[in-house]
């Protein structure tokens, strides 16, 4: 049998992927790029029993979900800019208390209000670094209608398997713009469910780290009880200023992302042309698809360059850009920006190879051409 | 490369031009299984404005959504002929609503005149259907798709009592087009 | 004879951190005897709370029990009750987390009428970080951060609660003590939003501030200033100056509960 296909906006394309994960809980608010998340899900998630509210601000969307992810479902919430920045609070809530969930954030002009119904790509750094305190943070970013929807199950994957906040991040062009896309049949893409605790009621620590750095989490409603703070806390859920636990949590909470197993399970990269590369140019999101129209124009120039498009964006891919950046001339970074990305291809390559940036953020693409040039100026 | 053909629509809020690109992007990849990209911009008006909507198609995977040179452009308005016409490529075509366009934007395109919403209310009936008279309009004077995907795309996006009404905006636009190009 | 609270209570996690004098262990008491007679289940309630000396009420209870961050245990409750309209859903908390920091989060779960049972410790001030005023502190009280008197106007938080669109809201006092699980029990039996205000002190940070020579005198106002509702109607406006009403404050039992009217919705949706 044919598959379905569809024309579909890559926020309606989100929606659908969250369905297919098994999300079945979505809190929102509505914010311009990204509310088409919301309004397919309002629609859909009631039809399969699942529940969609709309609460009072960002952050009530950000706590709703919380809230009900400890009882044991998938949910997600969509928001862009200036409501991610509201919801930072409980990102970090989350990531303390380790709690799975998903955020989509669809990147306009910022900072603030900003640009709405512009693109931007300035909001990278936020998903990394904008809740307080030390953390570790997985976002992903697509960079096509399809992927958005394979990228969101891939998201909803990772969230419950390192049992933490997952962020999906797109611009608002490939957030809005609509292609055809071909629905996965059941099975046909890897959905992870929630380990459930092997251990009877008694015995469950909700952060017992013999279970290895992502301990089971339990669901409120059975008869695992058992306590949730943001304070630190021990490894039996209770607040503790007991320095070694304190140490402890805080590193294995950022171990199981930024070490190296946990990102074995988590970077996906895609690269195009690489192999023979003299100059490589690193970009992500809709820039990457101006990117690999420069690439082909450059080739035929006859120049060697390659793209490497990060999928997975945090964790940052520190190994393969190190190792490119002994590998070619120079890297150039085109982003939505003023400068994000590029610190951290600079802070990886060490200087191995000049890191050239360019940066756009008057509400328009980077266009090819722009690339072209900025490719050009390498010596 | 393959060949990518790049089509603007624009006009006001509220015209339906972001419609139009859909159901072309519709016929083109889902009735003619070609690539295509459909994305629009606006401002923050949901009515009024200048909008448009841009449509690439490819018979390869399309890298860049955003047209570069545009083959071919619509402008329903005057505000949108001065604001979208600027990329049309050089031997490209511009199809304007001559009752509403007075300034034909100049430059080394071929412009072609139609009075679509004259044509929509008095001819077809409904001044709501503009988008669709262009839109046949639009098939005829580029062949981006065949007469029929883009008839039974138009037809697959309405309501069953509309139905009549849209496809006979549609042979109108196309067949007024038809005329013009002889 | 002595009552088991025990029963319900975490081992080895008490003693809590409240101040002696402190009315928030009353308060405890309150609502474990309200649980136990309205026969709620340990593995089937959920208790929330918010950040402040209130808010870590839910750490020494038995429960599934869910210590948030400031002002924010409403929406997390919220999410959990919708998520398994099942459960019992109680939310613990004090003023100036509920109705400062939360004020939004609170207005719109009456609003909602979600059922759910939220117990409010009013001691006026913010206890934890050392006594700054609050949306309830008394206009002219002495706080930390009002060293001329404070200045600002207060919230009734029952008012506020029942103008938002809760449909049951009761108060007393922490001196009221036997009270105060009759109405927690009537509050968790209601269906919809169940707002319960406990007014207490807080005897470290406001007491001293505010010339009370002992908690014994700040409870001994708490007695004087409660009037019965059903006493309130024989008193003139003179004599209820300076008085808080106490008990069932407003009961409404038509309005339709969020989590029914969503239910009617899935069924809705399944059938379009």
């Amino acid at each position: 049998m044919a598959k379905k296909v569809a024309l579909m906006q890559g926020n309606e394309a989100c929606a659908h992927g969250a369905l297919y994960a098994g999300c079945k809980f979505f809190g929102g608010y509505p914010i311009t790029p990204s509310t088409e998340v919301s309004e397919v899900l309002s629609k859909e998630l009631p039809k399969i029993g699942g529940k969609f509210i709309q609460m009072e601000d960002e952050i009530a969307a950000m706590a709703s979900v919380i809230g009900a992810s400890l009882t044991g479902d998938k949910c997600l919430t969509a928001s862009s800019g200036p409501g991610i920045s509201l919801k930072q609070e409980l990102i970090g809530y989350a990531c303390i208390a380790e709690v799975p969930c998903v955020i989509i954030s669809v990147m306009r002009g910022g900072p603030s209000t900003g640009m709405p119904t512009g693109p931007g790509q300035s909001d990278v750094m936020q998903a990394k670094w904008g809740t307080h305190g030390d953390h570790a943070a997985i976002a992903l970013a697509p960079a096509s209608v399809q992927e958005i929807f394979t990228e969101t199950v891939r998201a909803f994957n990772l969230a419950e398997k390192y049992r933490m906040p997952v962020q999906v991040v797109y611009d608002e062009i490939v957030g809005h713009m609509r292609e055809r896309i071909e629905f996965p049949e059941p099975g046909e893409i890897e959905v992870i469910d929630r380990a459930k605790p092997s251990v009877p009621p008694a015995q469950y620590k909700p952060y017992d780290t013999s279970f290895g750095d992502v301990p089971p989490l339990a669901a409120f409603g059975t008869e695992y009880r058992y306590h949730v703070t943001g304070l630190n806390k021990a490894p039996d859920g209770f607040p503790t200023t007991k320095a070694e636990y304190v140490d402890a949590e805080e590193r294995r909470q950022v171990r199981k992302v930024d070490g190296e197993v946990g990102r074995a399970g988590i970077e996906l990269n895609d690269e195009y042309l690489t192999d023979d590369a003299e100059i490589i140019i690193f970009a992500y999101g809709s820039t990457s698809r101006s990117a690999r129209y420069a690439v082909n124009e450059l080739r035929k120039e006859g120049m060697k360059v390659g793209l490497f498009r990060p999928i997975t964006l945090w964790p940052f891919p520190e190994k393969r850009i190190a190792a490119l950046g002994k590998q070619v001339k120079a890297i150039v970074v085109p982003e939505m920006n003023l400068g994000q990305m590029n610190l951290e291809v600079e802070r990886v390559v060490k200087g191995a190879c000049p890191v050239l940036h360019l940066g756009r953020v008057d509400g328009e693409p980077i266009n090819p051409g722009q690339i072209m040039d900025k490719v050009k100026e390498v010596k | 490369m393959s060949k990518r053909f790049e089509i603007r629509f624009s006009g006001a809020g509220g015209q339906g031009l972001i419609t139009a690109g859909i159901i072309l992007a519709e016929a083109a990849t889902i009735i003619e299984g070609k690539h295509a990209v459909q994305s629009q911009s606006y401002g923050p008006e949901a009515r009024g404005g200048a909008s448009k909507s841009e449509v690439i198609i490819s018979d390869s995977p399309i890298d860049y959504p955003k047209a570069t040179v545009v083959d071919a452009c619509l402008a329903m308005t005057q505000e949108s002929a001065d604001k979208y016409a600027n990329g049309i490529k050089k031997g490209g075509v511009l199809l304007i609503d001559s009752d509403f366009v007075k300034n034909e934007p100049k430059g080394d395109f071929k412009v072609y005149k139609m009075p679509i919403m004259r044509t929509a209310k008095d001819v077809v009936g409904r001044e709501i259907v503009a988008n669709v008279v262009a839109l046949g309009a639009m098939i005829a004077l580029t062949d981006a798709v065949s007469r029929e995907a883009g008839l039974k795309a138009v037809l697959s996006r309405v309501p069953e009592a509309f139905i009549e009404l849209n496809r006979k905006a549609y042979a109108q636009g196309f067949e007024d087009m038809k005329k013009i190009l002889g | 004879m002595a009552y088991d609270y025990e029963k319900y209570l975490r081992p080895g996690k008490l003693p809590h951190i409240w101040c002696p004098g402190c009315g928030h262990g009353i308060a405890m008491k309150g609502l474990i005897r309200a649980i136990d007679t309205c026969g709620l289940e340990k593995n089937n309630t959920a208790i929330v709370s918010g950040i402040g000396c209130a808010s870590r009420l839910p750490g020494y209870m038995d429960f599934c029990t869910l210590h948030t961050a400031h002002g924010r245990a409403a929406a997390f409750a919220t999410g959990i009750k919708m998520a398994r309209p099942e459960m019992d859903v109680i939310v613990v908390g004090g003023d100036g987390d509920g109705t400062a920091i939360g004020g939004n989060h609170f207005i719109h779960a009456c609003r909602r009428n979600i059922n759910m049972t939220y117990i409010i410790l009013n001691n006026s001030i913010y206890g934890m970080t050392g006594g700054q005023f609050s949306p309830c502190t008394p206009t002219g009280a002495m706080a930390s951060t009002t060293p001329y008197g404070n200045p600002d106007p207060t919230f009734d938080i029952s008012k506020l609660a029942i103008g938002a669109g809760a449909t049951f809201v009761a108060r007393t006092t922490s001196f009221h003590a036997a009270q105060i699980d009759k109405l927690i029990a009537e509050g968790i039996k209601h269906k919809g939003m169940s707002i319960i205000e406990i007014l207490d002190d807080c005897p470290t940070t406001y007491g001293r501030r505010n010339k009370f020579r002992s908690v014994i005198d700040m409870m001994k106002r708490l007695k004087d200033i409660a009037v019965p509702v059903a006493a309130a109607g024989k008193m003139t406006a003179e004599q209820l100056e300076g008085k808080i009403l106490t008990g069932v404050l407003y009961k409404e039992e038509n309005k339709p509960e969020y989590c029914e009217q969503y239910a009617k919705l899935i069924a809705k949706a399944k059938g379009a």
